[in-house]
């Protein structure tokens, strides 16, 4: 199948997902479940990262930056900027299309092989609106919080990388943290973190729900979802960049 | 009862269902069997509203498929329970939740209703007490009666079984059988079963429809099946020498 076939599919796939929920009840119910699996089940990993990912890129400019005549607060404002701009909704997404994007398409995957699928659909249930749509709806609000928290331990990890090694003073890195402060730029970061969302949850879900054979099917489709899924945010974040800041 | 009228069914060049006409009736036991390849699932699978086919029609009392708008395709469907053949009980929901699906789906029943009405088939499929199991936790047999529990749950006028008795030792095999058979009575239901279980074919095919190639080769009760002398029926249904043997005493038995 070429690619232009696979776009058409997952576009008319798209069509399904976003129609009226057939019980609004059991549409809550998924909702909850999904926002605890894919939101609350990755907050964890996410701090995780986005802490030690902001004390490496402070160290780094830290390092790098010892010129005198360079002050020691671009340390704060690199951080800070690196972390909104880019580590924040870019890297929480990539790490998140690897994780939930994985999950997403073996569940749905697991349950087409299995005629799970072909269950609902004989019980007259849209299966794609009632397995997708919660997963969309649980990431599209979950996920911006998720690249916030991001944000802000990771310009927490800088400061705390450069308390443990001396690499720079608190006032240094406070005054570059408030320094020339955007707000556009966590506008920016949130529009992203809304368009990557929405791709972690359908380029997955495409990929489990098409999927034809056994096991080793669904193992392909997950691989293939997680690839997909990072090819299109990598992309999407060029193009989104380019519009918002270009 | 279920009409089935020149049906036709094509997957690329591959044409599977080659013109299919017959009818099922309401408190009978139909079984489509066949070889491996002979379109039975298809066929099933189109009976189901799975499979759209190009040519014929299907009629469920006389509502013909293809001529019903979305909403009272949806409605039809809330008629239809179905058995798969891995009895598709979904992994994250316990046996409780599975059988109370359809109803928190499509009705406005409390949900001590649904409990009422889960404990009731539950207890019909003797599995009462599993219900905060997991489908993990249960054997392939009590998974198939949760899969009769959820199939009948809606009261439904039309059940479809795909292979009900698949990876199912002798014994257990008979029990799915003959609680497939005792609710098919009981709800008076058009019950339609695609195996290739000789001993299923025996016990409880009181009409049955041998597929071959695409094309319905025989057409008759299990009584008749074991006297026809059609060439292609008897060689599926008789091909180990055992079976032939038994078949023989039989015949030799009867005209005495």
């Amino acid at each position: 199948m070429n690619y232009l076939e696979h776009i058409g599919k997952y576009f008319i796939m798209l069509r399904q997902v976003f129609k009226r929920p057939q019980k609004w009840k059991v549409f809550r119910e998924m909702l909850f479940r999904e926002i605890d699996d894919l939101g609350l089940k990755s907050l964890g990993i996410i701090m995780f990262i986005s802490f030690f990912i902001g004390g490496v890129v402070a160290i780094q400019t830290a390092l790098n930056v010892d010129s005198p005549f360079i002050p020691k607060y671009l340390i704060g404002f690199a951080t800070k900027r690196s972390m909104i701009l880019e580590f924040g909704p870019t890297f929480t997404s990539v790490i998140l299309a690897g994780k939930v994007g994985s999950y997403i398409a073996s569940s749905i995957g697991t349950m087409r092989v299995t005629e799970q699928i072909d269950a609902l659909e004989v019980m007259g249930i849209n299966s794609l609106n009632y397995l997708v749509l919660p997963k969309v709806i649980a990431t599209l609000f979950f996920y911006p919080l998720l690249v916030l928290i991001a944000m802000f331990l990771g310009i927490f990890g800088g400061w705390a990388a450069g308390i443990l090694t001396d690499l720079f003073y608190t006032t240094d890195y406070i005054n570059g943290i408030q320094m020339d402060f955007n707000p556009f730029f966590i506008k920016y970061a949130m529009v992203k973190s809304v368009v990557f969302a929405f791709v972690i949850a359908t380029v997955p879900a495409y990929h489990g729900y098409y999927v034809k054979g056994g096991s080793l099917e669904v193992g392909r489709a997950s691989t293939q979802a997680v690839v997909w899924t990072s090819v299109v945010i990598i992309t999407l974040n060029y193009f989104l960049t380019q519009m918002l800041l270009g | 009862m279920i009409e089935v009228k020149n049906l036709h069914k094509s997957f690329g060049d591959a044409h599977i269902l080659k013109g299919i006409t017959t009818s099922f009736e309401k408190g009978k036991t139909n079984l489509i069997i066949g070889q491996s390849g002979s379109g039975k699932t298809v066929f099933l699978k189109s009976l189901l509203g799975l499979h759209t086919p190009e040519l014929g029609t299907i009629s469920f009392d006389g509502r013909v498929y293809k001529d019903l708008n979305i909403e009272q395709k949806r409605e039809l469907r809330t008629e239809i329970g179905m058995l798969f053949q891995g009895s598709a009980l979904f992994d994250s929901l316990t046996v409780e939740e599975n059988i109370m699906f359809p109803l928190k789906m499509f009705s406005n029943q409390s949900k001590k209703e649904m409990l009422i009405r889960v404990d009731a088939v539950l207890e019909r499929v003797n599995l009462l007490g599993s219900n905060r199991k997991f489908p993990a936790e249960l054997s392939g047999g009590m998974q198939k009666r949760v899969a009769i529990a959820r199939a009948i749950v809606m009261n439904p006028k039309y059940l479809f079984c795909d292979e009900p008795n698949s990876g199912l030792d002798p014994q257990t095999a008979t029990v799915i059988d003959n609680l497939i058979q005792e609710i098919t009575k009981e709800y008076q239901m058009v019950t339609v079963v695609n195996s290739h279980d000789m001993n299923s074919v025996m016990e409880i095919g009181e009409k049955i429809i041998f597929l071959k190639d695409g094309h319905k080769a025989w057409e008759g009760t299990n009584k008749q099946m074991v006297i026809t002398d059609n060439e292609a029926i008897v060689n599926f249904v008789y091909s180990s020498n055992l079976f032939k043997k038994i078949r023989e005493v039989y015949l030799k038995e009867s005209k005495l």
